[in-house]
């Protein structure tokens, strides 16, 4: 039997009972990583598999493979963001979830490529190169996770953790075919995560299905002291909410996020798991959301600037990337700045850099910024109120599905406005995940967004769990 | 002629004295090796993230209820962005709309009168690292162990009016500071720094001037010599009909002068905004309150009070509370000999004359209060002379024995038996009958000589008063 397509609860079941060792499942996942990830391309690096080997402890809980996106610190292994800016650079440190899931038994396996730092829905923005969605390599397997959802789709990892900013975690895995969940603000810990927007990012599970998405956030979850914004909130254990029942639950369908131009063939998957549902017990009703339509204008602005500021550290003088300009020059260090980052840095991320930066500048401060800032608060508003009377809600996770390499990157705006469904979520702070909920004419994976409240990451896994095991999307494999 | 009038405000930065970084848990030390007291966080590693230090948090609302400022209940930081090698995020943690105190004052000794300086604002900061240029090896080096240092940046309202009052002001800012214990106040470590706006205006006028800000300013004296020379430029520019630019510009102690930085066109725009990575919070309902319980006398109060308490003279009094731990000791002295005057004036004399030579504290001192009484009272007992007792003093630091002890080990005691006395002086009389018929002739100046005399024999140990005494009974008598 193969091991590799296999879930990591089913291989934990395999491990408990002898039938596969820890060992074992690396190893098949190494084979078909050599098999695949030449089509794929879905990590920035791998580990030496010696060292790997010599890291599982077949003793302990956890003691599988996991991939981890590029933008998440590992003590001694080189992180990069994808950026050329950051080569060579390895962390003297390890990030808190990479702690956590060590204590646990898990070894790191690979590094997944992304959009450099993050920025990006397609993971074209890359040092490394695109990442193919295993669907169908012409196309985007989403970003700015694309390479954590490309590897677990394709199979090459059991599961991944992702960083969602704006939809990074969910619209790859709409596109890719897998669960992705973006937690709580403040759920996971941000030590150790290399900030884009941080007041927006969070890392979350990339999973093959909605058991396996409760399983990591068990290891993931939980309050951290050495980041001031994690929530002090006890962690439930959340396989204790996969419950096949949604009776009662009373679920929104704002009216918002079904506009034109999304594809019909996703309004129809997303029309039939509504359907799937209701006949499952949960009850349905339009609700109304009036600021989504300021959430991209928004997010683009509070997002860009906290970039502009966090990206300012790299500058050459302390790791990764260094000029040399001649040391004859008038400003040799002003020209050290300029041409690190001229040649570190890519497009978007100098896109970006230039819209945050201008964001803030005095005299426009008030007219972007705080603006943004205002509206921020009335779109987490709207959810606030529209969580009064129901449990979540329920909108498609991407417009459409997989588009083609190449089509959107000449086209920034096309590009930020396939976040459209996701975005909201982040500015809000409030949990999202992702399922499958069908297949476009082209086999290509249509995703299902969930919504709740803070904290109600349980109410997401329960609906998607309920869902998942109706219908079985999840179980579909490429043909790779 | 015009009369002018010049304008100052002050920022001091203050570094406190905690012992681990504003943001992180390195230990807070100067003169470390470069780069040993460091960490991710204080490095700006990509992925680390700040966690605000309380203590830093209490010590800022101690400044601030000693500035009698209000104090924000809620507590919030900000990023002030710009690129400079010994700033290793590109930014500085900083606080920028909501400081933690602000409307504040301090009452300022200066001419003679009592002015109250107005204080605008006080926030908390991240220090930079240093940067040390190595001219040998054309380039330059950062050291980072200061990066994180906790500051608190003071900022006057501009209601100073000439550099001596601005001189003073700093004087009182930093006694009250010396007071709260939170700092050592240093210029030459950099734990306290100050930069300067200063303008001049017509007198009356009620526009300011265009003003300029000078850094590098390493001691309080040249705060003073740079707005005196800042002074002079402007009323010359004034009087010549040139224009002032708005500039930032740089104090050159050798050339005693200042000199441009750069022009309002090129200062910075840094961006503030709110810091993502410290939610703002409040200050727990009781937090100023606990603050407050523990705050110390402040220097104008304990002024007053010892001023009152040992009906000190006001000058003795200054010196007493320009230290607060050199207060306390006179207290602790006062508590048990009542001569508060003669305590006062050994403190003030030779005991901070030893603290200057040793450079230390009274706390460093091998002197508890009860060896300086005890000291006190064997040179009132006459058991030694005054000039002896400062001997004494020195031998008693030098060891950390009592006076009582140090004068028997080194038989120091005064001989103040008659019998003995009145030997030695009728000896001393026959040896010199010439002095002695001089005296009585009335050129009592030879008195002295008979003295001296006398004093040699007992190896300086002869009570110098009684010995005068019974040279002159016998001269008299004789």
């Amino acid at each position: 039997m193969n091991l590799f397509p296999l879930t990591a609860h089913e291989l934990l079941d395999l491990i408990k009972s002898k039938a596969a060792t820890p060992q074992n499942i690396f190893q098949s996942l190494s084979e078909r990583t050599a098999s695949v990830e030449g089509q794929v391309k879905a990590f920035a690096r791998t580990r030496d598999e010696k060292t790997v080997l010599a890291e599982i402890d077949p003793a302990a809980n956890v003691p599988l493979p996991i991939t981890i996106k590029d933008n998440i610190c590992i003590k001694g292994e080189e992180t990069t963001c994808a950026s050329k800016i950051l080569k060579g650079f390895r962390p003297p440190y390890s990030a808190t979830v990479i702690e956590k899931l060590r204590q646990k038994g898990c070894v790191v396996q690979a590094q997944a490529n992304m959009d450099e730092f993050a920025f990006g829905s397609s993971t074209e923005n890359s040092a490394y190169g695109p990442t193919r969605n295993p669907w169908g390599l012409d196309r985007v397997p989403g970003g700015s996770s694309g390479g954590s959802a490309a590897a677990v789709a394709a199979d090459e990892a059991i599961w991944a953790l992702g960083s969602d900013t704006g939809g990074s975690i969910r619209q790859p895995a709409s596109f890719c075919g897998i669960v992705g969940l973006k937690p709580t603000y403040g759920r996971v810990s941000r030590y150790g995560l290399i900030a884009f927007a941080s007041s927006l990012d969070q890392i979350g599970p990339l999973t093959k299905d909605v058991t396996d998405c409760a399983l990591l956030m068990n290891l993931i979850a939980g309050h951290d002291e050495r980041d001031s914004t994690s929530a002090d909130v006890p962690v439930p254990d959340y396989t204790k909410a996969l419950i096949k029942d949604v009776k009662g639950m009373k679920i929104g369908i704002p009216k918002e996020y079904f506009i034109e131009g999304m594809d019909p063939e996703v309004k129809q998957a997303v029309d039939a798991a509504v359907e799937v549902l209701r006949k499952a017990g949960a009850v349905f009703t339009e609700v109304s959301l009036p600021h989504t339509e300021y959430a991209v204008a928004t997010y683009y602005i509070l997002a860009t600037a906290e970039a502009s500021s966090n990206l300012a550290r790299f500058d050459g003088v302390q790791y990764g990337l260094r000029a040399q300009p001649e040391k004859t020059r008038k400003t040799p260090l002003i020209d050290l700045y300029e041409e690190t980052r001229d040649k570190g840095f890519g497009w978007e991320a100098k896109r970006r850099i230039m819209l945050g930066t201008y964001a803030l500048s005095s005299g426009y401060y008030d007219a972007y910024y705080l603006r943004g800032l205002k509206v921020r608060t009335l779109i987490k508003n709207d959810f606030d109120s529209v969580f009064k009377e129901f449990d979540a809600v329920i909108t498609p996770t991407s417009p459409s599905t997989a588009f083609k390499i190449g089509e959107k990157a000449a086209d920034p705006l096309s590009m930020y406005l396939s976040d459209i469904y996701t975005i909201s979520a982040n500015l809000a702070g409030i949990p999202a995940i992702s399922i499958p909920c069908g297949f476009s004419k082209e086999k290509l994976p249509i995703g299902l967004q969930i919504l709740g409240k803070p904290f109600a990451e349980e109410t997401l896994l329960r609906i998607a769990y309920t869902y998942e095991q109706n219908t079985g999307w999840h179980k579909e494999r490429t043909s790779l | 002629m015009k009369e002018f009038e010049t304008v100052i405000g002050l920022e001091v930065h203050l570094q406190f004295k905690t012992e681990t970084k504003i943001f992180c848990g390195c230990a807070n030390r100067f003169g470390d090796e470069p780069n040993t007291l460091t960490c991710p966080v204080c490095l700006g590693l990509p992925g680390s993230l700040p966690v605000l230090n309380r203590k830093v948090l209490r010590y800022a609302i101690r400044v601030a209820l000693a500035l009698n400022a209000q104090i924000n209940p809620v507590v919030k930081f900000d990023r002030k962005n710009y690129y400079y090698p010994d700033l290793p995020k590109g930014y500085q943690i900083s606080q920028y709309d909501l400081p933690i105190a602000h409307d504040g004052s301090i009452v300022v000794s200066t001419a003679g009168q009592e002015k109250k300086i107005g204080i605008k604002r006080a926030h908390l900061e991240e220090d930079a690292g240093k940067l040390i240029h190595d001219g040998a090896n054309n380039c330059s080096l950062v050291d980072y162990n200061r990066t994180g240092t906790p500051l608190m940046e003071i900022v006057s309202e501009p209601d100073l009016r000439t550099p001596q009052e601005a001189y003073d002001y700093l004087t009182a800012l930093k006694l009250t500071l010396q007071y709260l214990d939170v700092s050592d106040c240093d210029m030459e470590k950099g734990s306290l720094r100050c930069d300067a706006n200063v303008s001049v205006r017509q007198k009356g006028a009620k526009e300011f001037g265009v003003k300029a800000e000078i850094k590098n300013l390493n001691s309080f004296k040249a705060v003073k010599s740079a707005l005196e020379f800042e002074e002079n430029r402007h009323r010359a520019m004034i009087l010549a009909g040139e224009k002032i630019v708005q500039e930032t510009r740089l104090w050159n102690d050798e050339k005693a002068a200042t000199f441009p930085m750069r022009s309002k066109e090129e200062a910075h725009d840094y961006r503030y905004f709110p810091e993502p990575d410290l939610v703002p919070f409040s200050l727990a309902p009781n937090a100023v309150e606990e603050v407050r319980r523990d705050m110390p006398e402040m220097p104008h109060a304990k002024l007053e009070r010892l001023l009152k308490r040992y009906s000190l003279v006001e000058y003795d009094a200054h010196i007493l509370i320009q230290d607060p731990h050199i207060a306390d000791f006179f207290e602790r002295c006062a508590e048990s000999y009542k001569d508060w005057k003669k305590i006062c004036n050994w403190i003030i004399g030779p005991v901070q004359q030893e603290m200057n030579s040793r450079k230390c504290g009274i706390g460093e001192l091998k002197l508890p209060p009860q060896n300086l009484i005890g000291l006190i009272e064997k040179v009132e007992q006459g058991v030694v002379s005054n000039l002896v007792g400062k001997d004494v003093l020195i031998m008693m630091l030098d060891t950390g024995k009592d006076a009582q002890t140090i004068i028997a080990e080194k038989g120091l005691a005064q001989v103040s038996d008659t019998g003995a006395l009145e030997k030695i002086v009728e000896a001393i009389l026959n040896e010199n009958q010439k002095v002695v018929a001089q005296i009585k002739e009335g050129k009592d100046s030879a008195m002295g000589f008979l003295v001296g005399q006398a004093m040699k024999k007992t190896q300086g140990k002869a009570n110098p008063k009684l010995l005068g005494d019974i040279i002159k009974r016998r001269i008299t008598d004789g």
